[in-house]
């Protein structure tokens, strides 16, 4: 079965079940490996994509529902986003499995709120969990990019 | 300390494994007389390294590269290695890179550990001097080749971020050189550094190398391993441990449109098919029954209750279950007549649920025997794989990727899901490669959990306040149980951190005993191991005993760890507490705890208050002594990160069974911490120019106690199970 996705600003046509996760087309079909699997129950935040700008976890999002829809993932940030300077400025990847999840949030979190309080951030960032525990780095490479002096 | 992974240098393959390796090697007399990285070692293709030797390449273009024989999992050791080399070498740091060495016992071998792996804190530890020669010695052959071309002194030559130069001004550098340096001889006993001449190491110049990749979606790891020809796998198990196979219907999965084939392995029903959903849609349409002969059917609160009664003694040790003494001294010498505190703590069986679940890809036959893995202990991997396809261990290949978290979980004597991969691609074959995938229910009922523990103490105080009897049981399953080097007398990853301790070292009289009761439930190490629970009993009682005594819990601590001569605690605590201040924050209390593990001692002052009940933790101050600290903000990095990892155990992580079944099968049941849950870790390094010691593993263990302090301080009530949080 044929489905047109919206992906980093290219229509894209891939052979999936329309109740095929999003997740699992980008990591399978078309080789969007940034995008991670962590839990499929849309706990963990590993998954994060934007959709139409607002951050969704890809492995509930079935691509039957994504028709129109533009999608980027963290390939679609190419590398360029302030977000991702201040992730490497602080180094705030340990094993790192999560953090193009995290990365994710906290980009849609700053194109809505570009300077974002310690709430805001823990509104934001509370779906995306991080095992190493980075969170300390994730909050304050956040504050950086959005020009915030830390706490 | 970090007993379990030390005993990796005592590994010798069983008889069976033996039977394997010899056969395979044709003739059992060759391996007479052999190191057991000789051993693992036969078949390895012991290819020529180049000229700098297997942890360094210098290319033509002048770039260094730092060969890791650990696997970079997140805490930050790839990047510290790296500096041990370049800081000998003088090497240009900023362009300087890191890759990951293949699996191969004789040359990447874990110098604390005999084998090739990752564990036990001690990545930094082992390689510190091995790694500084390296860079000395390729430093000593830039220099010779300049002083030949330039027909000058060697020792009038000085060398600068990947610059050799001279005072006349002749200056050259490594791409200049590096066709000449090759040839030169490398000197068997290179001059080292003075410390006080470092400009790398200690610095926060040492910064990760895998940042940029790991915040641009493209550091890889295994889940995002493709090939052609592909076949990615799930596997149904048994919902109880120790189940087996009675029989499986495969018609409904073999309709779904993707799944390529079904078939019985020793662990399961795998499933086979063109892409993961197509898998996990397969396995999830199976049919399995199973076979609960031997499995483990009771719940966790029976296997407690269980545990209790070893410890009360209404359920007798046997010949088989025996009480195993540890750490004893002045057994027999009457308690005495001074204050009495009897206290028992419960620990739940810990899930270490990494981001990444468990993975892993082979390509068995064809010529091949290749796994491509986050290999934690590459030497085991290769064991287990060459005995399930009869091959040489050493002649089995792994591509070692980033791993997404371990904590211990990838590093088993079983192998567990490794094995289950390779039996897949056996009977795959043809070196087709195949990826299995565990979902996050396969990884987190899949066991290999932190044991379920009891403690039981009674302290007998002295007429001064301070412990003058100290009697402690522990209850656990062994780790080290069934494995390669089982314990002669008690497994030390059950009762490490209560042996050792400086509190038992200044209590006159100890008797201290373990019990180790088996079960089909597997269990393993779990970041910082016995600490994980030895820590929180032995600094919770102390504060109790404080308490009792009537003595401030600082001041006690002091004079137990002046008595027991432990002058690298009373360091660490006189700085933990110089930079916590006076006061903590508005509305919180303060609650301390130290503990010294994988060679480190920390100490935390956690400022916590009461929410509804819960606790909340705001800020953490932490004070280490991990030796040299090559890289500073890598070392914050893990104190940050252990503290939050014990604090989510300590504040929700329980596993627990019904009828033998795991209830928590994802995140919505085992809960971690989040964001909004975090503290604000502060790190502070005692000054030391002492060989370096752990940090991954110790930063962990000493929260929950420190939590529990302050939880003692606000309610007078102490904690005696875990989590604080109960679902």
């Amino acid at each position: 079965m044929a489905a047109t996705l919206d992906i980093n600003g290219k229509p894209v046509t891939v052979q999936a079940a329309p109740e095929t996760p999003l997740l699992w087309v980008l990591r399978d079909e078309l080789g969007l490996t940034g995008t991670k699997y962590g839990c499929g129950i849309a706990q963990c935040g590993a998954c994060t994509v934007h959709a139409n700008g607002t951050a969704i976890r890809s492995c509930q999002a079935p691509i039957g529902s994504l028709a129109g829809v533009k999608i980027t993932t963290i390939e679609g940030l190419e590398g360029r986003h302030p977000v991702q300077a201040a992730w490497v400025k602080l180094d705030v990847p340990q094993c790192g499995y999560c953090q193009s999840g995290q990365i994710m949030s906290a980009t849609a979190l700053l194109a809505k709120t570009p300077k974002p309080s310690d709430g805001d951030i823990d509104a934001a960032m509370s779906g995306n969990i991080c095992r190493c525990g980075a969170y300390q780095r994730i909050r304050a490479a956040i504050k950086d990019a959005a020009g915030v002096v830390a706490a | 300390m970090n007993a379990p992974f030390k005993a990796l240098a005592k590994l010798r393959p069983s008889r069976r494994e033996m039977i394997v390796v010899s056969a395979a090697a044709a003739g059992g007399a060759l391996l007479v007389g052999c190191s057991p990285a000789d051993i693992l070692s036969i078949g390895a293709d012991n290819k020529h390294f180049g000229p700098f030797g297997p942890f360094l390449r210098i290319d033509a273009d002048g770039t260094v590269t730092v060969v890791s024989k650990h696997i970079e999992f997140g805490q930050g050791s790839h990047a510290s290695l790296a500096a041990m080399v370049a800081e000998e070498l003088d090497a240009d740091w900023d362009k300087l890179k890191v890759a990951q060495a293949g699996a191969n016992a004789k040359v990447y071998a874990n110098l604390d550990q005999g084998a090739q792996g990752t564990g036990g804190s001690s990545a930094i530890h082992n390689s510190w001097d091995q790694l500084r020669k390296v860079g000395a010695a390729t430093r000593a052959m830039f220099v010779t080749a300049a002083a030949d071309r330039w027909k000058v002194h060697a020792n009038e030559i000085s060398v600068a971020n990947g610059v050799v130069a001279h005072p006349s001004g002749q200056s050259a550098t490594f791409a200049d050189l590096v066709a000449n340096a090759a040839k030169v001889k490398p000197p068997g006993s290179p001059k080292l550094k003075d410390p006080k001449a470092y400009t790398l190491i200690g610095t926060n110049r040492v910064r990760r190398k895998d940042s940029l990749a790991k915040a641009t979606g493209t550091a890889r790891f295994t889940q995002d391993v493709h090939l052609p020809n592909m076949l990615t796998a799930m596997v149904a198990h048994s919902p109880r441990f120790g189940g087996k196979v009675k029989s499986f219907d495969a018609d409904a999965a073999k309709k779904i449109p993707g799944v390529v084939d079904v078939f019985k392995i020793p662990s399961g029903v795998a499933v086979t098919a063109q892409n993961t959903f197509a898998a996990r849609q397969g396995r999830d349409a199976l049919k399995v029954e199973w076979d609960d002969d031997k499995a483990e059917t009771r719940g966790s609160d029976a296997i407690l209750a269980a545990y209790h009664d070893l410890a009360s003694g209404k359920t007798a040790a046997t010949d088989k279950l025996k009480w195993q003494p540890f750490d004893s001294h002045g057994v027999g010498v009457a308690p005495g007549a001074g204050k009495v505190v009897e206290v028992a703590y419960d620990f739940p069986f810990l899930a270490h649920a990494p981001m990444e679940p468990m993975n892993c890809v082979a390509e068995i036959g064809g010529g091949k025997n290749k796994l491509t893995s986050g290999s934690q202990i590459p030497t085991l991997d290769q064991l287990n794989t060459g005995m399930i396809v009869g091959a040489l261990p050493g002649s089995v290949e792994i591509e070692t990727l980033f791993a997404g978290g371990s904590f211990g979980r990838r590093a088993n004597f079983q192998s567990d899901y490794a094995a289950e991969c390779v039996h897949i691609a056996k009977h795959v074959g043809g070196g087709r490669p195949v990826k299995l995938v565990w979902t996050r229910e396969d990884d987190m009922t899949g066991g290999y959990y932190r044991p379920m523990v009891h403690h039981a103490v009674r302290v007998t105080l002295g007429a001064d306040g301070y412990p003058a009897h100290w009697r402690h049981r522990i209850v656990s399953q062994s780790v080290m149980k069934g494995s390669p080097m089982p314990s002669k007398g008690v497994d030390e990853s059950a009762v490490e951190g209560v042996s050792g301790s400086p509190y038992l070292k200044a209590t006159p009289v100890v008797d201290a005993q373990a019990i180790l009761p088996d079960s089909p439930i597997p269990v393993l190490w779990w970041r910082s191991v016995g600490a994980t629970h030895t820590a929180f009993v032995m600094e919770h009682t102390i504060d109790q005993l404080a308490r009792a005594a009537g003595k401030d819990p600082i001041d006690y601590r002091r004079a137990l760890y002046t008595k027991a001569g432990a002058d690298r605690h009373l360091v660490a605590l006189s700085l933990a507490l110089e930079k916590a201040g006076l006061n903590p924050a508005p509305g919180y209390t303060r609650g301390v705890a130290a503990h010294e593990s994988f060679g480190s001692v920390v100490v935390q002052i956690a400022e916590v208050k009461l929410d509804g009940g819960v606790p909340k933790v705001g800020r953490v101050v932490t004070a280490i002594d991990c030796g040299t600290a090559i890289s500073p903000d890598q070392v914050a990095a893990q104190m940050e990160g252990g503290t939050c990892f014990g604090l989510s155990a300590a504040l929700f992580g329980q596993i627990t069974l019904k009828d033998g079944v795991v209830d928590q099968k994802n995140f919505d049941a085992y809960r971690v911490l989040r964001m909004n849950e975090a503290p604000h870790v502060e790190t502070y390094i005692v000054p030391s120019g002492a060989h370096p010691s752990g940090v991954g593993e110790p930063g962990t263990p000493v929260i929950a106690p420190a939590v529990a302090n302050a939880i003692l301080a606000i309610t007078g009530k102490p904690t005696t199970s875990l989590p604080f949080v109960k679902a």
